[in-house]
C-alpha cells in the first residue's frame, strides 16, 4: 500500500508549486540597488600569445565603470583544484596556474580575458567591442594522443609537457594483471570513446557579487551545488577573503548535473570587482558563453581488455585510457578519471585482477569535470560493452555470461580498492527479465523485421560509489576537503521544525524528501518541516550535492541532529510527566510513559524548551536545536540491470528506442515518485549521451557545436515511456537510512545498453559491426553499415 | 543587440518606402533575424516590420487556379489554411521548427533567407512556384541562387508566393538531430506537365532539382523508378551531422519515400 506520508510515501514535490509557477527564487531573479554589469570578452582563439591589450577607448565608452584585464589579479590565488593525484611514480600530477582573466596567453576558445563593469549589460558590451586586443595565434592541441606525443607544442609554457599525471591503479597488480593476461584461454578487446558532453542545465549560470563598505562584508550569489565549498575555495584560495566576511548564497538553482560544483572565475571576478567598484556587480551567462565556459564532461579515450579463462570466467582486466582535462584544472577534474572510475572498474563482477592506466591530458579546449556520473559511465560503458563483445566472441549469451561471472557474496573487497557492502545482482538481472520481458524479444524482433526494421536487444549492469565519501579514506586519496555533511535541527516554540543542511537540492527534491524523514522520526505531519538550505550564512558547513550523496550523507546528518532533538526532547518529556526518561517513548508525536496512558504532545514539549517555566533547568540548557556532522565509513553502492530495445532503420541508420527498462537497487527509498523522476531524468541524459549529444571541436580548436543548432539534446520524443522499478532493495549498512543514491543511476546505466542494443539490431541485418562510437547519430551507424 | 528603429508600417508601399532608409532591414517573424541581432551578427539601422502589411498575409486560390501565399503569412496559417488545397505544402509547413517558431516565422522570410536547409525552398523550387515582390515576379527556378542567396535586390520584398497545385505530393524531410531543420529534404511533386524533385539540404549550392530523377519519374512514378539513380556526394554539404556521401544516400532513400507516399 502506498503510504500517505513519511519514509516511503510518494509526496508530491513542493518546491514544484513555486518552479512550475514562476515564483522560483533564482539567481537571476537577484537584482541589487546599484548594481552594474559584467561583460566579459573572450578568447575566440583557442591558443595564443596575447601581445597586447588596451582599454582605453573602452574606458572612455558611456556608462563604464571600470575595465578589467589579467593583471589586475595578479596578486590574488588562481582557480584552486580541489583533488592531487599523485601518479604512477608517486609523484605528484601537474599543475598549472588557471588565471582568474587570461594573463600572456590564451588557452581555449571561450577564456575570459578582459571584463567591462558598466551600468548596462548592453553598455558593457559596446565597450568590450572596443578594446584593443591582439592576439598571436599557436599552433591548437587538441587530440589527446597527439598532445602527449613528444613534438607537441605545450598548453603551459611551465610545465614539461601536456601530461597532467600517469595513473596506474593498482600498480602493484600491474605485473600479475599481465600474466594473467598471457595465461588467458580468450582476450577481447575493445577500443573507444567516451563523448565529451555539455551539462546544459536549464538556468545557466549566473553570479552577482556584492560588498558592504560599512562592514567590509562580501557576498556573493551564485548558481552553485555547494555554496560553502565555493566560499572556501574562493575565499581561502582566491581572493583571501576570511569565511566569517564572506557569505555565499545558492537560491533556487536550475539543474546543475555536476556542472556547478565547480568554483569558477565568473564568481570570483563578482566578488573582487564588487569591492573594487564599490557596487554591486551581476554576470548572467548567455547560452553560448555556457558552450565555451561551463565544465565539459566525460571526454575519455579509451583501450579495454577482459581477459577470460575457458569456463568464460572473467581472470583479468587491463584498461588505458587517456582522459581530457581540458586547458585547466577544473575543481575536481582529477579525481573523475581516477578516483571515480578506476575504482569503480570491477563493476558487479568477480574479477580477481584489474590493472588500470590513466593518462590525464592538457589540450586546447574547455576544462573537463564531473558530469552525472562522473567517472563511473565511463568504467560501466567500457566494461559492459567488452563484455557483451565477449560473449559475441565466445558466442555465449550475454546475460548468461554477466550472470556467471556476478559477485554473490556481500560484502566484497574489490581488486581496485573498494568493499561492496551489499547489494543482490541476480535479484535485479532476475527482475529485468521479467518486467522486460524479454522472453518476448524474439517475437518482437520478427514484429520489427516484419516493418522491414532490424531489432536489437541490449542488457547491461551497473555498479556505482555513491555517497561519497569517508573523509580520511579521500584525504589519503589527495582530496584536499572533508566530504561529510552537516545539518542544524532547529524545533521552534510551537513546535514546527526548520532544517538547515548542507546539501543543496537544485531540482531534487530534498525539500519535500527531507521532510519526510525528519516528520517519520518524530511522527508529525511534513509540513511542519522545513528545509532550508544553500546559504553560507544558515548551516553551519555543507559539502554540498554531488556524486548522490544528499540523503546518503547529508540526510544521514539531518537524522543524526534529529535524534539528538529527539533525546533532548524526551529528556524535557520525562520532566513534565514526572516520568524516568528510560520509560519515554516517541509515537506519532506524542511522547508517553511506557505502559501507562501519560503522554504529553509534541507542542506541549517543544514549548517547555522555550518557555522554560517547568523544566530541568539544573540539568538541561533551554531550547530545541542541535547540529550533526555525519562523516560516511563507506561509500554506498548502488547497482542495477538495464535492457535496451532498438529499432534500426536499415534504409537511413536512424535508432530509435523502443523499451527501456530499469531495474535498480537504491536501498530504502524515501519518496518512490521522486526516485523514478530522478531514474527518468538520468536515462535522458545516458540516452542523450548514446545517441545525440556530442561536444566536437575541430583541429584548430574551434568548438564545432556551440549551439544547439549543432549539439542535439535529447527530447521528449527521442524517448520511449521507461518502465523503471527499485523494488530490489538490498539497504546499506553502514548509514542509519539504509538508503544508497539514485540521481546519477539512469546517466550511468543507460549508454553501453543502447550501443549493445544497436551492435544487436546491425548484427540481426547481417552487418558485421562490432562497435560504433557514441553518439549513434543516424550518419555514423549508416556509415558503420557500409 | 544594437540599436535600431522600429517601423510597422501597413501597406506595401509604406514598407518599401521604409526600406529605402539607410541600413533598413525587413523584419518578417523574426525567427532568423532575431537571434542574428542578439549575437550582434547584424546591425541593421532600422527594422521594417512586415507583419501588420494586412496585403501580405493570407492564403486564397487565385483565378487562375494557383495556391496564393501572402509573404508575411506564417507556417501556422499555411499549415491549416492551405491543407484543403495542397495537402503537401501544408505538411511541410506543419513540421517546420516548432508551435512558437511556426506561429511566427513567416514564408516570405523563410524564403528571403534562404536557409541551405530550410524546408520552404525546396517546396517552391519543387513546386514551380513564383516569387512574386513588389518590383516584379520571380520563376522559382530563377530566385535561388546559392546557400542564404536569391535574387531579391536589396530592400525588395517578397509579397507573394503562388503555387501551381500539383495533382499529388510530398515532402520528406529526414531531421537534422540537434536542430531539426532538414538534414535532407525532398519535396516531389507530379504535375500533368511532368514530375519535379527539389532537394534541400544536402549541397553546398542550397535548394536543387535532381533533375535525372524527374525524368526517370515522369514516365514512371513509383519509388522503383529511382532506386538506380544515385547522387554523388562530392558536393554536398559534409557537418558534424552526416558526410556529403550520406547526405547523397539519403536524397535517394527520402526521393523514394516521397514518391511511395505521394502515389
Ligand atoms: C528553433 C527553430 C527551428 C526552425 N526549424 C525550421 C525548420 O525545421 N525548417 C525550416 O525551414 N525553417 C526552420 N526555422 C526557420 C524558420 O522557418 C524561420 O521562420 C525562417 O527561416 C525565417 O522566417 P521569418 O519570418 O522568421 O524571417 P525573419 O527572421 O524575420 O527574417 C529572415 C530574413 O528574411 C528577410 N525577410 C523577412 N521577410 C521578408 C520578406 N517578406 N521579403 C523579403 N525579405 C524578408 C529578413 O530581412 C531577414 O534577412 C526554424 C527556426 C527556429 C528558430
Amino acid at each position: 500500500m502506498p503510504k500517505d506520508g513519511g519514509i516511503g510515501a510518494s509526496s508530491k514535490r513542493r518546491e514544484d508549486v513555486r518552479f512550475l509557477t514562476g515564483a522560483g527564487n533564482y539567481t537571476d531573479d537577484i537584482n541589487i540597488r546599484g548594481q552594474a554589469h559584467v561583460f566579459f570578452l573572450r578568447s575566440d582563439v583557442a591558443h595564443g600569445t596575447i601581445t597586447s591589450i588596451n582599454t582605453s577607448a573602452a574606458e572612455a565608452m558611456p556608462g563604464v565603470v571600470k575595465v578589467f584585464t589579467g593583471t589586475d589579479f595578479e596578486a590574488v590565488g588562481g582557480m584552486p583544484c580541489g583533488w592531487q593525484v599523485t601518479d604512477k611514480h608517486g609523484q605528484p600530477m601537474q599543475e598549472p596556474r588557471h588565471p582568474i582573466l587570461a594573463h600572456g596567453k590564451v588557452r581555449h576558445v571561450g577564456e575570459p580575458v578582459a571584463a567591462v563593469v558598466a551600468e548596462t549589460l548592453e553598455q558593457a558590451r559596446d565597450a568590450a567591442e572596443a578594446i584593443e586586443l591582439d592576439i598571436a595565434e599557436l599552433p591548437a592541441v587538441v587530440d589527446m594522443k597527439a598532445a602527449v606525443a613528444g613534438d607537441a607544442p605545450k598548453v603551459h609554457d611551465d610545465l614539461t609537457s601536456n601530461l597532467c599525471y600517469d595513473w596506474g591503479f593498482v600498480e602493484e597488480n600491474k605485473t600479475a594483471t599481465d600474466e594473467a593476461f598471457a595465461n588467458a584461454a580468450h582476450v577481447t578487446t575493445l577500443e573507444l570513446v567516451n563523448n565529451r558532453l555539455v551539462a546544459n542545465p536549464m538556468e545557466p549560470r549566473v553570479a552577482v557579487g556584492d560588498y558592504a563598505r560599512g562592514t567590509g562584508d562580501s557576498t556573493l550569489y551564485t548558481t552553485s551545488q555547494n555554496p560553502h565549498v565555493i566560499r572556501l575555495l574562493m575565499g581561502a584560495f582566491v581572493l583571501g577573503i576570511p569565511e566569517h566576511k564572506l557569505r555565499v548564497v545558492a537560491p533556487d538553482v536550475g539543474g546543475g548535473f555536476g556542472t556547478k560544483i565547480f568554483h569558477y572565475q565568473e564568481e570570483a571576478f563578482c566578488t573582487f570587482a564588487a569591492k573594487a567598484c564599490n557596487r554591486p556587480v551581476k554576470w548572467t551567462s548567455s547560452r553560448s558563453e555556457a558552450f565555451m565556459s561551463d565544465a565539459h564532461g566525460r571526454d575519455h579515450v579509451t583501450k579495454i581488455e577482459l581477459a577470460l579463462d575457458g569456463n568464460n570466467n572473467f581472470a583479468a582486466i587491463r584498461t588505458e585510457t587517456f582522459a581530457n582535462m581540458g586547458a585547466y584544472l577544473s575543481t575536481f577534474a582529477p579525481s573523475v578519471p581516477t578516483w571515480l572510475h578506476g575504482t569503480l572498474m570491477a563493476g558487479n563482477y568477480r574479477t580477481p585482477l584489474i590493472y588500470v592506466n590513466v593518462k590525464a591530458v592538457f589540450t586546447n579546449t574547455v576544462p573537463v569535470d564531473a558530469y552525472r556520473g562522473a567517472g563511473r559511465p565511463e568504467a560501466t560503458f567500457q566494461l559492459e560493452r567488452v563484455i557483451d563483445k565477449a560473449a559475441r566472441e565466445l558466442g555465449v549469451d550475454p546475460i548468461a555470461l554477466r550472470r556467471q561471472n556476478f559477485i554473490t557474496e556481500f560484502p566484497y573487497a574489490t581488486p581496485v580498492a573498494v568493499e561492496y557492502d551489499t547489494g543482490n545482482y541476480v535479484a535485479t538481472m532476475d527482475k529485468l527479465e521479467e518486467m522486460g520481458d524479454l522472453s518476448g524479444f524474439a517475437e518482437r524482433r520478427a514484429a520489427s523485421e516484419a516493418k522491414g526494421k532490424w531489432r536489437g536487444l541490449g542488457v547491461n549492469c551497473y555498479i556505482e560509489a555513491c555517497g561519497i565519501a569517508p573523509s580520511n579514506l579521500v584525504g589519503q586519496l589527495g582530496a584536499r576537503a572533508g566530504l561529510y555533511e552537516s545539518a542544524t535541527v532547529r524545533v521552534n516554540a510551537t513546535g514546527g521544525l526548520v532544517v538547515m543542511t548542507g546539501s543543496h537540492s537544485h531540482g531534487q527534491g530534498h525539500e519535500t524528501s527531507f521532510a519526510q524523514v525528519v516528520a517519520d522520526m518524530i511522527g508529525i505531519d511534513e509540513n511542519m518541516v522545513e528545509i532550508v538550505h544553500g546559504d553560507t550564512a544558515n548551516a553551519p558547513m555543507g559539502m554540498g550535492t554531488y556524486g548522490s550523496r544528499s540523503l546518503a550523507v547529508g540526510g544521514s546528518a539531518m537524522v543524526r541532529a534529529t535524534e539528538k532533538i529527539i533525546a533532548k526532547a524526551k529528556k524535557i518529556a520525562s520532566h513534565l510527566l514526572e516520568a524516568s526518561e528510560s520509560d519515554i517513548e516517541l509515537k506519532d508525536g506524542a511522547f508517553s510513559v511506557a505502559g501507562t496512558d501519560k503522554s504529553v504532545a509534541w507542542g506541549d514539549v517543544t514549548l517547555a524548551a522555550y518557555v522554560p517555566h517547568n523544566y530541568p533547568l539544573e540539568e538541561i540548557e533551554p531550547g530545541l536545536e542541535e547540529t550533526a556532522f555525519y562523516d560516511p565509513s563507506n561509500f554506498t553502492y548502488p547497482s542495477g540491470a538495464y535492457a535496451c530495445e532498438v529499432e534500426v532503420d536499415p534504409d537511413t541508420g536512424k535508432v530509435t528506442i523502443e523499451r527501456f527498462t530499469a531495474v535498480d537497487d537504491f536501498g530504502n527509498v524515501v519518496n518512490p515518485m521522486i526516485v523514478t523522476g530522478q531514474v527518468h531524468g538520468g536515462l535522458a541524459q545516458g540516452i542523450g549521451q548514446a545517441l545525440l549529444e556530442n561536444c566536437a571541436y575541430d583541429e584548430n580548436g574551434q568548438l564545432l557545436s556551440a549551439s544547439y543548432m549543432d549539439y542535439a539534446m535529447p527530447r521528449a520524443d527521442d524517448l520511449p515511456m521507461f518502465s523503471v522499478d527499485h523494488s530490489c532493495q538490498t539497504p546499506c549498512t553502514h548509514n542509519p537510512l539504509g538508503v544508497k543514491g539514485c540521481g546519477e543511476a539512469g546517466a550511468i546505466g543507460s549508454p553501453p545498453s543502447v550501443v549493445n542494443a544497436v551492435v544487436d539490431a546491425l548484427q540481426s541485418g547481417g552487418k558485421d559491426v562490432t562497435h560504433i562510437d557514441m553518439p549513434l547519430s543516424p550518419a555514423r551507424v549508416w556509415a558503420a553499415m557500409q | 543587440m544594437y540599436n535600431f528603429d522600429v517601423e510597422t508600417p501597413g501597406t506595401v508601399a509604406d514598407a518599401v518606402a521604409a526600406l529605402g532608409r539607410d541600413e533598413a532591414q525587413a523584419l518578417g517573424g523574426g525567427q532568423t533575424l532575431i537571434p542574428t541581432l542578439k549575437q550582434r551578427l547584424a546591425s541593421p539601422s532600422v527594422l521594417v516590420s512586415l507583419t501588420g502589411v494586412a496585403e501580405m498575409k493570407g492564403v486564397c486560390v487565385g483565378d487562375d487556379g494557383q495556391l496564393c501565399i501572402g509573404g508575411a503569412t506564417t507556417h501556422a496559417t499555411v499549415a491549416s489554411e492551405a491543407r484543403a488545397h495542397y495537402a503537401g505544402l501544408a505538411e511541410l509547413a506543419s513540421h517546420i521548427g516548432d508551435p512558437a517558431v511556426r506561429n511566427r516565422g513567416t514564408i516570405g522570410g523563410s524564403l528571403a533567407n534562404n536557409d541551405p536547409s530550410a524546408c520552404y525552398p525546396a517546396a517552391a523550387l519543387g513546386s514551380g512556384a513564383t516569387i512574386v515582390t513588389n518590383a516584379r515576379s520571380i520563376a522559382a527556378d530563377d530566385y535561388f541562387e546559392g546557400m542564404f542567396s536569391t535574387a531579391l535586390d536589396e530592400g525588395e520584398i517578397i509579397t507573394e508566393v503562388r503555387f501551381p497545385i500539383p495533382q499529388a505530393a510530398n515532402y520528406q524531410k529526414f531531421l537534422q538531430p540537434a536542430s531539426r531543420f532538414a538534414l535532407v529534404g525532398v519535396f516531389v511533386a507530379k504535375y500533368a506537365e511532368g514530375v519535379r524533385v527539389a532537394v534541400t539540404g544536402a549541397s553546398n549550392d542550397g535548394v536543387f532539382r535532381w533533375t535525372e530523377a524527374e525524368t526517370a519519374l515522369a514516365s514512371n512514378f513509383s519509388a522503383d523508378a529511382v532506386s538506380g539513380l544515385a547522387l554523388s556526394g562530392d558536393d554536398m554539404i559534409s557537418d558534424l551531422h552526416g558526410t556529403g556521401d550520406y547526405r547523397a544516400h539519403l536524397v535517394g532513400v527520402m526521393t523514394k519515400r516521397a514518391v511511395a507516399a505521394a502515389a
